[in-house]
């Protein structure tokens, strides 16, 4: 049982990393242009790109916006 | 399309991934013993070309849609991870990957485990140490390589290139005796994570049924437009923790 775990969770690390919000926007992302194109008839090349910008300003901002707090208040409280 | 884009980003890839795999069997044949060090290696690149042979062809027994649909989705989720870390690294919020420090960790850590013979091999610790590090940079490698090879319907040419970078890895760590640590792995990571997300969208897209404006020529549009757009998260983190560091105005001085 620990050896099916750590092998998923060597995959689930190898595929999708630090942050599974990016592959869920990516995800996301094709879906709606994949029901776009077939849906509603609307070539939607531009969809993709504004979800990857997002997707990595998003996990960029998540993960740097806790870090620069501590110093900020550090300089504060001195 | 030109299979050079093809054989540069995989090869760039791949010296990234041989230089990280050159430390850690480095530091297990300096230190323990080079014999079961390279059955280590040798063990791990049977079960790299096991892993190629059994999904390779099957990845081509796909239809073209399908396959890029799967594979744009990997590629640009692989590729975002690496712009992360690259950009994240280039920022200082992640401290970079240094390989003098990485291979120091290595030898400290290979010197203070016994020696034990297991299963025919000498020295198991070196054994173990060198397959997972070649076995773990490998899978990054044959990833890459299967995924672009498969998508261009040049699996040869990706191949090209990822052998191009292991023997120049190689051949330069047999001749240094040391890790590669001047090797700019943060920006070639960065190129490559750029590669990866812009080949990965314009796959992901044209599997989800786009017709992207001037076809494969909206690749030499793509491809800038990622390395702006990670160039400007680079921008922005790097002025957004200038402004946290700098002295804060009179008025925001809590107190002295």
């Amino acid at each position: 049982m620990n050896r099916l775990k750590s092998f998923g969770a060597f995959w689930y690390d190898f595929v999708i990393g630090d942050d599974w919000h990016v592959a869920a926007l990516v995800v996301a992302g094709l879906a709606l242009t994949a029901i776009l194109v077939h849906v509603a008839h609307v070539n939607a090349w531009w969809l993709l790109p504004l979800f990857v910008v997002a997707a990595l300003g998003w996990s960029l901002h998540k993960a740097t916006s806790g870090k620069s707090l501590p110093n900020r208040q550090l300089r504060r409280n001195n | 399309m030109n299979a050079l884009p093809l054989i540069l980003t995989v090869f760039v890839a791949c010296v990234v991934e041989a230089v990280e795999a050159l430390t850690i069997v480095l530091a297990a044949g300096l230190t323990r013993d080079w014999r079961s060090t390279f059955q280590g290696m040798g063990v791990a690149l049977v079960v790299l070309a096991v892993v190629t042979a059994a999904i390779g062809p099957a990845l081509t027994l796909l239809p073209l849609s399908a396959l890029r649909l799967v594979v744009g989705a990997l590629l640009a989720i692989f590729g975002l991870q690496w712009l992360r870390k690259a950009v994240l690294r280039a920022t200082g919020y992640k401290a970079l990957h240094d390989e003098a420090s990485a291979y120091l960790r290595e030898v400290a850590a290979a010197k203070a485990a016994p020696v034990e013979a297991k299963r025919g091999v000498r020295d198991w610790y070196a054994f173990t140490l060198s397959f997972k590090g070649v076995l773990l940079e490998g899978l990054e490698v044959v990833f890459i390589v299967l995924t672009f090879g498969a998508n261009q319907k040049n699996v040869g040419a990706a191949a090209i290139g990822a052998a191009a970078a292991v023997v120049l890895v190689a051949l330069t760590g047999i001749a240094v005796k040391a890790p590669l640590a001047k090797v700019p792995e943060n920006w070639m990571k960065f190129a490559v994570g750029v590669m990866l997300t812009s080949f990965g969208m314009f796959w992901g897209a044209e599997g989800a049924g786009v017709s992207w404006p001037g076809n494969d020529a909206a690749l030499l549009v793509i491809v800038p437009a990622v390395a702006l757009m990670a160039a400007g998260y680079v921008f922005w983190l790097r002025s957004r923790k200038a402004t946290v560091s700098a002295p804060a105005p009179e008025s925001e001085v809590v107190s002295s």
